[in-house]
């Protein structure tokens, strides 16, 4: 069931530095089918970088560099500005941790989520606000004519989130990638806003990518985890499957985690190996 | 160590004031650690603020060591209770070195012997004479929550205030700085409060939790009672299954929905 | 950070001291963190000529009388006048025989002196006036910004005219007439960066260890609000020049015959179509200097902007 959707093969991107470059991501490889694939690190670690990396949001003076990078059948590499913008949004999406960060501060949020529609798939004003209240109801937002006409700052936490989706989904990408979608939400919306994603995710066939810091929710939300350390991916879980994690890393990072049910007197504390630096591939 | 009686919190006044927190009744026996769980909103930060000193409280008591408190403070009460905040990004002035930081107190209430203060409670948080005379951006977020908790430690408090001290920080980092405050509590008998959204952080360091929502507290309770779920209130076991990790089938359609407030 | 290991400058050098990452004291930390932001701003060429300009300047008023003949600046040779550029009279002279060259070099004192009176007046009262309305809020806040508002309401040449024929005629008067209509834009910038800054944590600590207000705003906030003052000031520094310039022109400022560049535009005015360089040349000095502090102004914003 799962065509790829996404081919990423010794993904590149490096920065120009004062002493030198700067590998922010190092040879990652993966494939992305109609599945949920987390990527999890910390900071420093290159999640983002990736995902920015893929859908062309890495801006000069970094670079991007890959044997391969394909989304469908388009050649991601050296795609211009214009060719990234044709697909944002049409086919592939990305949903970032503040809601701000996207929103147009002096439009409604209903008429950002139409815009979106008409931009995308050249339809009338009358079709795209209907498409923009069907897509606010399949966020589970209960009065959607009413939150069509808010404005971004009236609208903030879970129900930003899920504006955010909502303008996100809407042109039918085929991927959607989310960093830390619900890092800044109560745990409780969090596991509503997952919930809404999950289940859009499933009915439409997309593949989704989900960046986090949040080790169990990563293991408990998607299929497939993807650990990275130092711009490399050190490890590659089944999710549920974190217990019998391989890497050192991976192990450390689990065991440094407070846990409710075993109270340690000391957390045993990461110790970083250099030799998890050194280049894998 | 710390009470806190009826304690009501408000800002603003007239008819838009907000009341943050609700007769809050709370007492924290000396050497012992309290956590306040919550989401946003819930209060428990202010309930720390004002235990601070840094807001005002407009009905009840708050007492520390057998006395009254307000917000108004001198500087020997102040001595007292000292806090570490959440975003280590924020809380060190950035145009200070460490060494400046640190010696603000130290001068504030005429300390003898600055100058090994500073060396040792440096050398107690696990930094080096290499750190002393960064600016804060030159350090890790990891060092520069290591500095906050020196500058809290320099007046040598009974009280030791956490607001969410590791909510900014990697998950390497958050165990070295969990361990570091559970070796300092018990290196100088420190009381602790402490704030956090972290279910398995606060648990890690107290004894007994109070589940905060809306300005009111639920209930207190224990990390092993949390652990067996064998709590008393709705909301604390909605929390304890959220911070289980995503369970979808823990949410029902019906759930979801939401509505412009 | 896990990011891929990074060399760093070669020990033993000035610049290894300086860019070193542990240094090991107060001193050394401060000039580190200065020889850094210099790196930032050196890397800009538009900065870096504005700064050049500035020096041209200041040296150009410190070593006068070893540039040009301060004789030649005041005395008259009314047999000469008006005579275009020779090797003689490098810029000519004026209407009254004077050297126009020797004008313009002690001038520039003149002129830098003005800058830097009305700057040492004009930032400690925008910052006294700015940073307790900032911080105290409330009634202290409206007073002082009404009474902020009162000096902003008038348009400043005509304010600064009407400080100066009230004072007499005089350089001194004229850096008092500036000042007095210059200082409300600092002290609204020092309110607003201090009302950005009122709130953040390192504040509440400095609270919590019990600092009084007025180390708080002394130690803390003080620091925070000269970086955007001192870029205002150079900004500024144009439009100080010109009013400066402006009030020379109208007879207000230095008295004759000292060699104001504005006095000197003024009196060129009636050789204007025929003898070009009386007023040019003194307008010249004029731009180039206020270009100079301009560029130099965005310089350190910029480079301010980049650290943050």
């Amino acid at each position: 069931m799962t065509d790829t959707l996404l081919a990423v093969r010794n993904l590149r991107v490096t920065y120009p530095g004062d002493d030198g470059d700067v590998r922010a991501v190092r040879n990652v490889s993966f494939t992305l089918g109609r599945e949920r694939l987390g990527i999890v690190g910390e900071s420093g670690s290159g999640k983002s970088t990736t995902g920015r990396a893929i859908i062309g949001l890495v801006s000069h003076p970094g670079r991007i560099e890959a044997d391969e990078l394909r989304l469908g059948d388009t050649d991601l590499r050296g795609l211009s500005e214009r060719g990234f913008r044709k697909l944002r949004g049409q086919r592939i999406a990305m949903v970032l941790q503040d809601p701000n960060y996207s929103l147009d501060p002096v439009m409604s949020v209903g008429q950002q989520i139409a815009e979106t529609h008409r931009t995308h798939l050249r339809s009338t004003t009358r079709d795209a606000r209907r498409a923009a209240l069907e897509m606010l109801q399949a966020v589970h937002i209960r009065d959607p004519e009413r939150v069509y006409t808010m404005y971004p700052h009236q609208v903030s936490g879970g129900m930003g989130q899920r504006v955010m989706i909502a303008m996100m989904l809407i042109a039918g990408p085929d991927i959607l990638i989310a960093d830390e979608p619900t890092s800044a939400l109560d745990v409780t919306v969090q596991t509503q806003v997952l919930a809404i994603i999950d289940d859009l995710v499933r009915s439409r066939g997309m593949g989704l990518i989900l960046i986090s810091h949040n080790l169990h929710l990563v293991s408990s939300f998607c299929d497939r985890v993807l650990v990275m350390y130092a711009g490399q991916v050190v490890e590659t879980c089944v999710a549920g499957n974190l217990s019998e994690a391989k890497h050192p890393y991976t192990r450390g990072l689990l065991a440094a985690l407070p846990q409710l049910g075993n109270r340690r007197a000391e957390l045993p504390q990461l110790q970083r190996d250099p030799a998890w630096m050194a280049d894998l591939a | 160590m710390i009470t806190l009686d009826d304690v009501t919190i408000t800002y603003g006044i007239g008819p838009r004031a907000l009341v943050a927190v609700r007769d809050l009744t709370l007492a924290v026996p000396e050497g012992e650690a309290v956590g306040l769980v919550g989401e946003s909103g819930s209060g428990k930060t202010t309930v720390l603020r004002a235990v601070a000193g840094l807001v005002p409280y407009a009905t009840g008591q708050i007492t520390l060591a057998g006395r009254r408190v307000d917000r108004r403070r001198t500087t020997a009460q102040r001595k007292m209770a000292q806090m570490v905040f959440q975003d280590p990004y924020g809380s060190l002035h950035p145009n200070q070195t460490v060494d400046q930081i640190l010696a603000m107190p130290v001068a504030i209430h005429r300390l003898d012997r600055g100058e090994a203060r500073i060396a040792q409670v440096l050398a107690e948080v696990g930094l080096g004479a290499e750190h002393r005379y960064r600016y804060p951006h030159q350090l890790s977020g990891g060092q520069r929550q290591r500095v906050a908790i020196a500058r809290a430690l320099i007046l040598e408090p009974r009280i030791l205030l956490l607001d969410e001290p590791t909510s900014a920080l990697d998950v390497s980092v958050q165990a070295e700085i969990l361990n570091l405050l559970s070796r300092l509590r018990r290196d100088h008998g420190l009381t602790m409060l402490m704030v956090s959204h972290d279910l398995a952080v606060i648990a890690h360091l107290c004894e007994r939790i109070g589940v905060m929502s809306r300005g009111q507290l639920l209930e207190i309770t224990t990390a092993t009672a949390m652990a067996n779920n064998q709590v008393t209130h709705d909301y604390t076991r909605e929390l304890l299954r959220s911070n289980a990790g995503f369970d979808r089938s823990s949410v029902s359609s019906g759930e979801l929905d939401v509505a412009a407030g | 950070m896990a990011t891929a290991p990074v060399p760093g400058p070669v020990s033993g050098t000035p610049r290894a001291w300086l860019l070193s990452p542990a240094p090991a004291s107060r001193m050394q930390a401060r000039f580190g963190r200065w020889f850094r932001a210099w790196l930032g701003f050196s890397r800009n060429p538009l900065a870096m000529s504005g700064l050049a300009i500035v020096l041209l300047l200041v040296l150009m008023a410190v070593f006068a009388p070893l540039i040009a003949d301060r004789q030649a600046a005041t005395l008259q040779v009314l047999e000469d006048r008006l005579q275009p550029a020779s090797w003689q009279h490098l810029f000519g002279t004026d209407e009254l025989g004077r050297d126009i060259f020797a004008r313009v070099v002690f001038g520039s004192r003149i002129t830098l002196t003005i800058v830097a009176m009305v700057g040492v007046i004009v930032v400690p009262v925008g910052l006294a006036i700015g940073l307790p309305a900032g911080y105290f809020g409330g009634v202290v806040d409206t007073v002082l910004m009404r009474i902020t508002d009162i000096f902003l309401a008038f348009p400043r040449l005509v304010l600064a005219l009407a400080f100066a024929a009230a004072l007499g005629p005089g350089i001194e008067n004229a850096v008092v007439a500036i000042a007095l209509t210059a200082w409300p834009p600092y002290a609204r910038l020092a309110r607003a960066e201090t009302l950005t800054r009122r709130r953040a944590e390192f504040i509440q600590a400095a609270e919590l260890q019990g600092a009084s207000h007025l180390r708080i705003i002394a130690t803390q906030i003080v620091p925070l609000c000269l970086p955007s003052v001192i870029i205002r000031l150079t900004l500024d520094m144009a439009g100080i020049i010109l009013t400066a310039a402006g009030l020379g022109f109208l007879g207000l400022g230095a008295q004759p015959p000292a060699p104001e560049w504005g006095a000197m535009v003024s009196s060129g005015r009636q050789v204007l179509l025929d003898q070009w360089w009386v007023a040019t040349i003194p307008g010249l000095a004029i731009f180039i200097v206020s270009l100079g502090f301009n560029l130099l102004g965005d310089g350190l914003r910029d480079a301010g902007d980049a650290r943050s």
